[in-house]
C-alpha cells in the first residue's frame, strides 16, 4: 500500500510537468499584455517598454520559463504583475472559504444524493424513482445563477432567515458561516445532487440483481440490511469516483457562486487575474487545480480498497 | 448401484405444495409459468426437482422461498404449506422470520451468491444476528462450531477471510454452514455443485447427505445432471414446461420410466464408456505442440510477483479428421492451451506448429494469414455472438477479411445454415431470436465459414442441457466428417469426453498428467488424477440410456458396438 501511495505520487511529477509547460506556453500565446493593462490607457509607448523591462517581459520565452520553474521549485509561486503581492500569499488568504463552501457542498451532496438513489433503485420504476429522476434532470439543466437568484429571493429577501451575501470564515464564527455558507453550498450542490443520485441509482440496480442480495433476502435479512450493509458496498466504486471528480470540479469551477453570493474565494481571484492578464497569478492557479485533481483522485482510489477488499495495492 | 430409497410414510410431512400455480405478474390469463404443481417432502427425505432449463425448476424453489422477482412472477393459485403455515399468505415480515429458521436455501454460483465485500464468517454470523438473541461472543462460537461441521480447515482463519480467498468447494461449505447454521426443516438446494469441479462436487453432495443425516432436514434438491440424481435422491420429480409430469421413488424411476419425457431425458445421459476405437490414416498432423510453456507474473518494477505457472511443458499433436480431448478441472490451464493455440495470448515458451508452420512467436502482422485455419467455439453461445449484428453478419465477416467477395460469402453462409439444421431466414435474424442450442450451432457455422484446418471447441456444450448437448456433439462430428477438420476438444466434462474424442489427455495444475487413445485412458487410467475423475463422476455405476446398473468392469460397457 505505501509502495503503491508513493509510485503514485512519483507518478504526480511528470503530469505536473507536462501541466507547467503548457500553461506557461498557452498563456503568452493569447493576446493581450500585462503591461498595457498596468499602465493604463495614457502611458506612453516609452512607459510601457520599461514597464515590460522590468516585470522581465522582454526576456526570451525560455528564459522566462526557466526562472518561473526555478522559483516553483523553491516553493515560491512568483509574484503578481499588477498587485505586486507574492502569489502564495494572495492564494492563501482566498483558497480558505472556497474550501469550506465545497467541503460543505460535497457534505450536502452525498448525505442527500446516496439516500436519493439508493431509494429510487429499490422502488425502481415507482413514482418515488420517477420522483428522483425529475429532479436530477431539473438539477442539470437549470443553470447555477438562477438556482442561486431563486433561493436568494425566497430564503433572504423573502422569508429573511439568511443574509444575503457574504463569508465569515468557521473560525470566527461557525454560526455566521454556517447561515452565510448554506445558500451557496446549496446552489452548488443541485447538480452533484443530481449526478451523485443518478449513478448512486445506476449503480445500486446493477448491484440489486447480484446473486449475493437474493442470498441475504434468503437469509431473512431486512430491507435496510440488504440496502445499506451488502448492496451500497458493493455499488462504491462508481460512485466514490463521481464524488472525486465532482470535488475537484467544485474547486475549479465556483467562479459563478462565488460572483453571485460575493465570497471572497480563489474563483474571483482568478477570473480578476484572468481579465488583467496577471501571469503569475493564472499560472500558479492553474497548477494548483491539477494539483487538487491529483490529490482527490489518489485518494479517490485509495479509499476504492476500503470498501472492497477484492482491490489491493 | 446403491440407492438410497427407504420408505419415508411414516416420517412427519415438511413441505406440501398443491395445484401451485405462478405466472407473469398482473396476467393470469397469459400461459402459466408452473402449472398445477403437487410436491410433498418429509422429513429427512431428499426430493429431487429435475428438468431442463426453462422447465421451472428454479421458479418452484423461489416460490417456496418467497423470493420471486415480484414485478415479473407471482403465485395465482394453489397452496404452498410448511408444517401447517401457507407462504402464500405470508406478510414480508412472516416470511423474514421463516426464512433461515425454518427454510433456507443454497444456490448455483457460491462465488457470486456471497457478498464479495463482507467477510465470510460475518455472513454467517449475519443469520444469528437477524434471528436470534445471542450475545457477540456466543454468536461467533456457533458460527466457528458450524464452519467446523462443514469440515472447513482452520476456522478462525477462514472466519475472517472474504470470499474470493476461498475456492470454489469452501466458498459453497460456507454457503451450507449459513444455511444450516439455525438447523431449519428444509434445505432447498438450486444446483448447488453445477458450478463446481467433479472432484468438488463429490465432497459437497457427501456434505450435504452428512449434514441432513445429522439435523434430519428434508432437501429439496434442484439439478438438469441425473448423474448427481443417482447418487443422492430418494424420490424425483421429473419438471417439463412448468409442469410435474413424473414422480417416482428413484430406483423406479431410473429403471422403469413411465413418460416419454423422462425417457428422452435418461438416454441422452451420455455413456462414460469411450466411443469406438477409430484408427488414424497415419496423416501428417495439423497441429504439433511441443513444450509449450505460459507463466504469469515473475516480473515486475518495483518488486518480483510469484510467477504462475499455467500450462508446463505440453506436447501433443492433432492429426487431421481426429479429435483430441484436453479433460481437466477448473485451474488445470486446459482453455489457457487453447488460447496459446488461438494465439489469443503469447505463450512464454514451446513451440506451436500449424500446417507445418511454427506460429508461437509469430508477430501481429505475420500471424493473420494463419489466423484462418485455427477457429474457436466458446463455451457461452450467449456471449460469444454479437447481439447487435445479424447472424449473416457474423458469419460473413471473417471470410470477407480473407478476400472472399461479399456474394460469395452470403452463399457460404446460407450452405452453413443447411448444414446446421437452421432455416436460411436465420441469417437475417439476431442472436437473442434464438436457444442456446441454435446459437452454438450458429456459433460453430460461423467458425466453419473459415474453414479451417483445426477447430477449437472450449467448453462449447458445457452450458447446454443435455438433450442438446448431444445433437451439438452430433453436429461437430458431422462438420469433422465432412471437411476432415481436426478438433480439440476442452472439458471438464468426461462423458462428453467419452463421446467425441479419439485421444484424451488430462491435466492437472499446468501439467499433462496422462496422455493416449481414449479407451485407453477412461478404462485403464494410469494415473492417480485421472482416476479420481473418473471415480467421481457422479452416478458412474448406471447405465441411463439402458434403464439398468453397468455390470461387470463398469466402464466397458460403451466401448462395445
Amino acid at each position: 500500500m505505501l509502495g503503491y501511495i508513493l509510485k503514485r505520487v512519483l507518478a504526480t511529477i511528470p503530469v505536473m510537468a507536462i501541466v507547467a509547460i503548457f500553461v506557461f506556453l498557452l498563456l503568452r500565446l493569447t493576446p493581450g499584455d500585462p503591461a498595457a493593462i498596468l499602465a493604463g490607457d495614457a502611458a506612453t509607448p516609452d512607459q510601457l517598454e520599461r514597464i515590460r523591462d522590468r516585470l522581465g517581459l522582454n526576456d526570451p520565452l525560455y528564459i522566462q520559463f526557466f526562472t518561473w520553474v526555478g522559483q516553483l521549485l523553491q516553493g515560491d509561486l512568483g509574484t503578481s504583475l499588477i498587485s505586486n503581492t507574492s502569489v502564495s500569499s494572495m492564494i492563501g488568504n482566498r483558497i480558505g472559504p472556497t474550501i469550506n463552501i465545497a467541503l460543505m457542498t460535497i457534505l450536502i451532496s452525498v448525505a442527500l444524493a446516496v439516500p436519493m438513489g439508493v431509494i429510487a433503485a429499490w422502488r425502481h420504476r415507482t413514482w418515488v424513482d420517477f420522483l428522483v429522476m425529475s429532479f436530477s434532470v431539473l438539477g442539470f439543466s437549470v443553470p447555477v445563477f438562477v438556482i442561486g437568484y431563486i433561493l436568494i429571493q425566497i430564503f433572504a429577501i423573502e422569508l429573511r432567515w439568511v443574509p444575503v451575501q457574504g463569508y465569515v470564515s468557521p473560525g470566527e464564527d461557525f454560526g455566521d458561516f454556517f447561515v452565510r455558507a448554506i445558500m451557496p453550498s446549496l446552489t452548488l450542490a443541485t447538480i452533484y445532487i443530481a449526478l451523485i443520485a443518478r449513478m448512486t441509482r445506476a449503480s445500486m440496480l446493477e448491484v440489486l440483481g447480484e446473486d449475493y442480495i437474493r442470498t441475504a433476502r434468503a437469509k431473512g435479512v431486512r430491507e435496510n440490511v440488504v440496502l445499506f450493509r451488502h448492496a451500497l458496498r458493493n455499488a462504491a466504486v462508481p460512485i466514490l469516483t463521481i464524488i472525486g471528480t465532482g470535488f475537484a470540479l467544485l474547486i475549479s469551477g465556483v467562479v459563478v457562486t462565488e460572483s453571485v453570493f460575493n465570497i471572497p474565494g480563489i474563483g474571483r481571484l482568478t477570473v480578476d487575474a484572468i481579465l488583467a492578464r496577471d501571469y503569475p497569478v493564472i499560472q500558479a492557479m492553474i497548477l494548483l487545480t491539477a494539483g487538487i485533481y491529483v490529490v482527490v483522485n489518489l485518494l479517490v482510489d485509495i479509499s476504492y480498497s476500503f470498501f472492497d477488499p477484492r482491490i489491493r495495492y | 448401484m446403491q440407492f438410497k430409497s427407504k420408505d419415508f410414510s411414516e416420517a412427519e410431512r415438511v413441505l406440501k405444495i398443491r395445484k401451485l400455480k405462478v405466472g407473469l405478474t398482473g396476467r393470469p390469463d397469459a400461459a402459466p409459468v408452473l402449472n398445477e404443481i403437487d410436491l410433498d417432502i418429509r422429513a429427512g427425505e431428499t426430493h429431487c426437482l429435475v428438468g431442463e432449463s426453462g422447465s421451472g425448476k428454479s421458479v418452484t424453489s423461489l416460490a417456496v422461498m418467497g423470493l420471486l422477482p415480484k414485478d415479473a412472477l407471482e403465485v395465482q393459485g394453489g397452496l404452498i404449506d410448511l408444517e401447517g403455515f401457507d407462504i402464500t399468505a405470508a406478510t414480508h415480515a412472516q416470511m423474514r422470520e421463516l426464512r433461515a429458521q425454518r427454510i433456507a436455501m443454497i444456490f448455483q454460483e457460491p462465488m457470486t451468491a456471497l457478498n464479495p465485500v463482507l467477510r465470510v464468517g460475518e455472513q454467517i454470523e449475519e443469520v444469528l444476528a437477524m434471528h436470534t438473541d445471542l450475545s457477540g461472543s456466543e454468536a461467533k462460537a456457533r458460527v466457528l462450531d458450524i464452519m467446523d461441521q462443514v469440515h472447513l480447515p482452520d476456522v478462525e482463519r477462514i472466519y475472517r477471510a472474504f470470499p474470493h480467498q476461498l475456492s470454489g468447494g469452501q466458498r459453497q461449505r460456507i454457503m451450507i454452514a449459513m444455511a444450516l447454521v439455525l438447523d431449519p426443516d428444509l434445505l432447498i438446494a438450486d444446483e448447488p455443485t453445477t458450478a463446481l469441479d467433479v472432484t468438488t462436487q463429490l465432497q459437497i453432495l457427501k456434505l450435504i447427505a452428512e449434514m441432513q443425516e445429522r439435523h434430519g432436514t428434508a432437501v429439496l434438491f434442484i439439478t438438469h445432471d441425473m448423474g448427481v440424481v443417482a447418487e443422492i435422491a430418494d424420490t424425483v420429480s421429473v419438471m417439463q414446461k412448468g409442469r410435474i409430469v413424473e414422480r417416482a421413488p428413484i430406483r423406479q424411476l431410473l429403471t422403469d420410466p413411465k413418460e416419454a419425457y423422462t425417457r428422452k431425458l435418461l438416454t441422452a445421459v451420455p455413456s462414460l464408456g469411450p466411443r469406438m476405437r477409430r484408427d488414424g490414416d497415419g496423416a501428417k498432423p495439423v497441429l504439433e505442440v511441443a513444450g509449450l510453456d505460459m507463466t504469469y507474473g515473475g516480473t515486475g518494477i518495483f518488486r518480483k510477483s510469484k510467477a504462475v505457472h499455467a500450462v508446463q511443458d505440453a506436447h501433443f499433436s492433432i492429426a487431421p479428421g481426429r479429435t483430441l480431448g484436453i479433460v481437466g478441472e477448473s485451474g488445470s490451464g486446459k482453455s489457457t492451451v487453447a488460447r496459446c493455440i488461438m494465439r489469443l495470448i503469447d505463450p512464454t515458451g514451446g513451440e506451436i506448429t500449424v500446417s507445418g508452420k511454427e506460429i508461437s512467436t509469430l508477430g501481429r502482422r505475420a500471424l493473420q494469414p494463419h489466423r484462418k485455419s485455427l477457429q474457436i467455439v466458446f463455451q457461452d453461445p450467449y456471449r460469444s455472438l454479437n447481439p447487435r449484428w445479424t447472424v449473416a453478419r457474423s458469419l460473413c465477416e471473417g471470410p470477407i477479411n480473407f478476400g472472399v467477395s461479399k456474394a460469395e460469402a452470403m452463399k457460404t453462409a446460407a450452405e452453413l445454415m443447411e448444414l446446421v439444421e437452421l432455416p436460411r431466414d436465420a441469417l437475417d435474424r439476431y442472436p437473442h431470436q434464438f436457444s442456446g442450442g441454435q446459437r452454438q450451432r450458429i456459433a460453430i457455422a460461423r467458425a466453419v465459414a473459415m474453414k479451417p484446418d483445426l477447430l477449437v471447441a472450449d467448453e462449447a456444450v458445457s452450458a447446454l442441457d443435455v438433450s442438446v448437448q448431444a445433437q451439438v456433439l452430433d453436429l461437430l462430428a458431422d462438420v469433422q466428417k465432412r471437411f476432415g477438420v481436426a478438433l480439440l476438444f476442452i472439458t471438464h466434462d468426461l462423458r462428453v469426453a467419452a463421446q467425441i474424442c479419439d485421444e484424451v489427455l488430462v491435466m492437472q495444475k499446468g501439467k499433462v498428467v496422462e496422455a493416449g487413445p481414449a479407451d485407453e485412458v477412461l478404462l485403464h487410467p494410469g494415473h492417480d488424477y485421472t482416476r479420481s475423475l473418473i471415480e467421481a463422476a457422479p452416478g458412474r455405476e448406471w447405465d441411463f440410456a439402458n434403464f439398468r446398473a453397468l455390470t461387470g468392469a463398469p466402464l466397458t460397457q460403451g466401448a462395445t458396438p
